[in-house]
């Protein structure tokens, strides 16, 4: 052990965790600016987030084609991590834009929620970057922790403060399973880097049979797949995602579970590719699982927010397809998937950020009756939204969708695919219903309350833009995902 | 000009949208007269194609455009790649022709929400286009699914009281089998990359050439074919149809009947045949059992119905039940009658809502029970509904007559004789129920009092109907127009289809079939 922090110690590479580290200096800085504002004064903050990430963003993009490795092997910071690190900026700033006049409108206009949001990028960038479990597992725990606050940062709201406790609970649970898993595959192996076990059994292949090394790689696998809400450990989502402000909902979907989907990809297809048979097998079964309760639990929902979470479980689902082919296609598809995912879901959000009224209790399907004839822009990109969820062309969500079954295919996993458009084909429903209720049916409110302001309109915009796109043009984001995989 | 004549033809009614968005929203009339005015412009850009000679004397793509699209090295390529021949050219002219004639429809029907009605119309307007000149499957794909958003809206925003049910039924009934689709597509892709033959994304003339074993060629043309199917529509997945029909406005139900119907049968004639000749004797009895019964059963259920445009929209399965039985016929007479019907059920069917239109606009209802007498009110009225009731009963001198007798021969010299046998009753149910129909609202005495106010056609209402009786005759009275330039595409189209492989016994057919089709034009 003490061989190991003079290894690592010795192997300092600030390079490899610059864009983690500029982030988290600038969330201690604007930490501490937020502590000498005014009570209730968070625009100035929301603006030194934004830049920040900005900045963490160009800081991310020079370690394009530039791979840094550190601290002793401990983190890699490649095409792979690059991509996804800008998938959660990108994620942080859809967010951080779309919350300020919703704090204010729920009467919680607190700065300290802004930085909380910059840690969580920094966790999610230490899980895509880490190429070992603990800072793997770092990288979870500084994601989490921030989470569970901003889960439960309404705390008047009794919503908010369920879906807070009820994240913390069920994330410390699943935390302590991937810890154990993290143990087991030590004591088996003698390394907690995802290299040295995979080493470890091409050298020794019986140990990919051992009791205590499948165990710990299930143990290992139920902790991401709890952050990724997959079923059957997606329990927590619905309430969690419903009860959680809005923006931060729309975080949780695309930011987070980016890095959660980094983190597995590099664990399954690297560290346990000794199991490869298996585990296709095993994630055959659980992306039809996720995506058909997903989809089928999302038919029967009233409530937006929690319609939009079941969605989400199911696009888990589909993006699983992608591991389940084991091959670049499939690798680089949920890179895509991600990436577009995140415009697709962000936008949807932040329209009803913008629909709801204080408390959001209008956002069922019968609070947006007629929206398309009272706000028709918002209709519009709702609609596109809508559309790319439902994976329609010429939006991205088609794309992203075609190059995910295109993987799966390409694998010859062809039933897997023809269940995963099935699935596609049950989701049509329920975002049918949403347009439905918006075109279809007479306007019962006037919407008077909507009021666009610019931060909003800016995310939305930005949504909007990535969708169309990318969904005409993806051939160089395409292109930039293949060269990420690994 | 001549160089981007098919993309400057598809993308602007796209232009025009860009355009309609910034116009007033309250002036009615100004949206639709720009409207029309964008789909005059691209009838007219897409009007030297059906003067070009080039199709009288070559079977293949003209006009051919291409550019890479998505090229993402040895995991999947996608090109731009668009061009139109004998089968797509009468296609991509009835759509640009009766583009005009819905938006003239909407005159005085469509008062809610003009800008985005027309909106719709143009978006529609592009992606059928786009899909019929598409030679790439995936971007075939990515219009074939661009047509299902506006008609969506169309049916569910602008449709009768039920529209809610039929626009997500349609919606719902189409996705499913276009995501089948997909998956065909995909795999169709994979297997030619693996098999080295891929040069050229997903280009269907290379794929046309693929040798894949019949296993695959089996379960492939059934995603096809069932994709296809739902859209054309085939019994027993047709039951979408009648509700969208009904529920959609007149302009809607125009466009579904002229156009939308044909991307199915379009679709069998363009991949899901020629890509997989090997599957076609498997299925080529069960599609066309399933024409056959299309075909009495649409005709029966459309005798039984009391309202006028179900009425309609059931003789639209009979008379797809046609233009499928020629297509399965492969050989050079049913293919052409199945072509050619394909053009006459637009017009037809296509004026025939509009006739259901007019009524509707004056009374409100479309019961046959509601009318009675109308003949003596509305002289032009009656004469042009007469003409289309012809044309769509098929009557030697109109265009239906050369579609269902070459259809119904090309079938009766193939092995689906007995089939051909059997739909030939449906040509008799047809002048049953349409005559019937005509009958009832038509002719007696005024027995409503609401009718005796009835106002005969007004001008804009004549000049919408006068093209579409001018092709009823035209077709009717000399195709060849058509037909020479369809031959050459046919031919080639029927010998990937491995013609031969079916029709052993008909070797001669071809050159008899070119004689037999000009003989049967020669006496009309």
């Amino acid at each position: 052990m003490e061989n190991l922090v003079q290894e690592a110690i010795q192997n300092v590479n600030l390079q490899a965790i610059m864009p983690s580290l500029v982030l988290c200096v600038f969330g201690m800085a604007i930490l501490m600016v937020s502590v000498f504002s005014k009570r209730g004064s968070t625009t100035h903050v929301a603006w030194l987030s934004i830049a920040a990430l900005v900045v963490t963003g160009f800081v991310t993009l020079t370690g394009w084609n530039n791979p840094q490795a550190g601290f002793a092997g401990s983190v890699l910071f490649d095409n792979f991590a690059t991509f996804f690190s800008m998938i959660c900026i990108i994620a942080a700033g859809l967010t951080i834009l779309m919350s300020d006049d919703y704090l204010k409108r729920e009467g919680f206009p607190v700065s300290e929620y802004y930085p909380l949001i910059l840690f969580t990028t920094a966790g999610a960038m230490w899980m895509a970057s880490g190429t070992d479990l603990m800072t793997i597992f770092l990288g979870l725990e500084v994601l989490s922790v921030s989470l569970y606050v901003l889960a439960g940062f309404f705390r008047n709201q009794t919503r908010s403060n369920e879906a807070g406790l009820k994240y913390f609970f069920l994330g410390a649970f699943s935390t302590g399973f991937l810890l154990y898993g993290v143990a087991l595959l030590y004591g088996v192996t003698g390394t907690t880097k995802v290299e040295g076990i995979a080493a470890y059994v091409s050298a020794n292949p019986a140990a990919a049979m051992n009791t205590m090394f499948i165990a710990g790689g299930a143990l290992l696998l139920i902790g991401f797949l709890f952050k990724v809400a997959a079923a059957p450990f997606h329990m927590w989502t619905p309430d969690v995602y419903q009860g959680a402000p809005t923006p931060i909902t729309a975080f949780m979907s695309a930011g987070p579970k980016a890095a959660a989907f980094a983190a597995l990809m590099r664990v399954t297809i690297i560290g346990l590719d000794g199991l490869q048979s298996e585990l296709t097998t095993l994630f055959w079964i659980l992306a039809v699982l996720t995506m058909t309760v997903g989809n089928f639990i999302a038919l029967s929902q009233k409530d937006l927010k929690r319609m939009l979470a079941y969605s989400s479980i199911s696009h888990a689902g589909y993006a699983l397809v992608g591991i389940v082919a084991w091959n670049q296609i499939g690798l680089s598809a949920i890179m895509f998937y991600m990436l577009v995912y995140t415009f697709m879901n962000m936008g949807a959000f932040a329209v009803l950020v913008l629909i709801g009224k204080q408390g959001e209790d209008n956002l069922t399907l019968d609070g947006v009756a007629g929206l398309g004839y009272k706000k028709p822009i918002l209709g519009i990109v709702l609609s596109i939204f809508l559309f790319s969820l439902m994976g329609l062309p010429p939006t991205a969500g088609f794309t992203a969708k075609f190059y995910i079954f295109a993987g799966a295919i390409e694998a010859g996993y062809i039933w897997l695919a023809v269940l995963g458009v099935l699935n596609s084909a049950v989701s049509l429903y329920y975002y049918l219903r949403v347009m439905v209720q918006m075109y279809f049916k007479d306007p019962e409110e006037d919407f008077a309350w909507v009021t666009i302001n610019t931060p909003v309109a800016i995310s939305i915009a930005i949504s909007v833009v990535g969708v169309l796109y990318l969904g005409i043009f993806p051939n160089s984001l395409m292109n930039l995902a293949k060269l990420a995989g690994f | 000009m001549a160089d981007y004549l098919l993309s400057m033809m598809t993308f602007f009614p796209l232009l025009g949208i860009l355009i309609l968005l910034f116009l007033p929203r309250d002036n009615g009339g100004l949206l639709k007269g720009f409207t029309l005015a964008v789909s005059l412009v691209t009838f007219a850009i897409s009007l030297p194609l059906a003067f070009d000679n080039v199709f009288t004397t070559s079977g293949g793509m003209h006009y051919r455009e291409f550019s890479e699209w998505i090229n993402i090295g040895n995991f999947f390529q996608m090109n731009y790649n668009i061009g139109v021949d004998g089968i797509s050219l009468w296609l991509v002219m009835l759509t640009t022709f009766i583009t005009p004639i819905t938006v003239l429809s909407t005159w005085n029907a469509v008062d809610k929400n003009i800008k985005g009605f027309m909106a719709m119309l143009l978006l529609l307007e592009t992606g059928m286009l786009g899909a019929f000149i598409s030679l790439d499957l995936f971007l075939f794909y990515i219009f074939w699914e661009l047509m299902l958003i506006p008609m969506y809206f169309l049916i569910g925003i602008w449709g009768g009281k039920n529209r809610i049910y039929a626009a997500v039924k349609f919606f719902i009934y189409t996705a499913v089998g276009s995501l089948l689709m997909l998956v065909a597509i995909i795999f169709v892709y994979y297997f030619a990359q693996q098999s080295g033959a891929l040069t050229n994304g997903f280009g269907i003339q290379e794929l046309y050439k693929l040798d894949l074993p019949y296993n695959a060629q089996f379960w492939l043309f059934l995603a096809f074919g069932f994709s296809f199917a739902i859209k054309v529509p085939m019994f027993p997945l047709h039951t979408w149809l009648p509700d969208a029909h009904t529920e959609a406005p007149t302009a809607g139900s125009v466009i579904l009947a002229a156009v939308l119907l044909k991307m199915g049968t379009y679709g069998y004639v363009r991949f899901a045949m020629p890509m997989f000749p090997d599957a076609l004797p498997t299925f080529i009895p069960f599609l066309a059992f399933l024409s056959v019964v299309g075909i009495i059963y649409g005709s029966l259920v459309a005798m039984m119905q009391d309202d006028i445009k179900k009425l309609v929209a059931y003789s639209s399965v009979a008379h797809l039940g046609f233009v499928m039985l020629g297509v399965f016929a492969l050989n050079l007479q049913g293919l052409a009658g199945g072509m050619i019907q394909m053009i006459n059920h637009g017009i037809s069917t296509g004026a025939l809502f509009l006739i259901v239109g007019f009524l509707y606009e004056r009374r409100h209802t479309r019961l046959i029970t509601e009318f009675g007498g109308v003949a003596t009110k509305m002289p032009i009225f009656a004469t042009m509904f007469m003409i289309v009731t012809f044309s769509s009963i098929g009557l030697p001198g109109t265009n239906g007559f050369v579609g269902e007798f070459l259809a119904l021969m090309g079938a009766f010299q193939s092995s689906l004789r007995w089939y051909a046998v059997f739909a030939t009753s449906g040509v008799i149910l047809a002048a049953v129920y349409m005559l019937w129909v005509y009958q009832r609202v038509m002719f007696g005495k005024v027995t409503n009092p609401e009718n005796e106010k009835l106002k005969d056609l007004s001008v804009r209402e004549i000049v919408i109907m006068l093209p579409l009786l001018l092709f009823i005759f035209w077709i009717g009275v000399a195709p060849n127009t058509f037909f020479s330039k369809m031959n050459p595409a046919m031919e080639l189209m029927l010998e990937r289809m491995g013609a031969d492989k079916v029709a052993v016994v008909e070797m001669h057919q071809p050159a008899a079939a070119g004689h037999a089709s000009g003989h049967a034009t020669d006496h009309k």
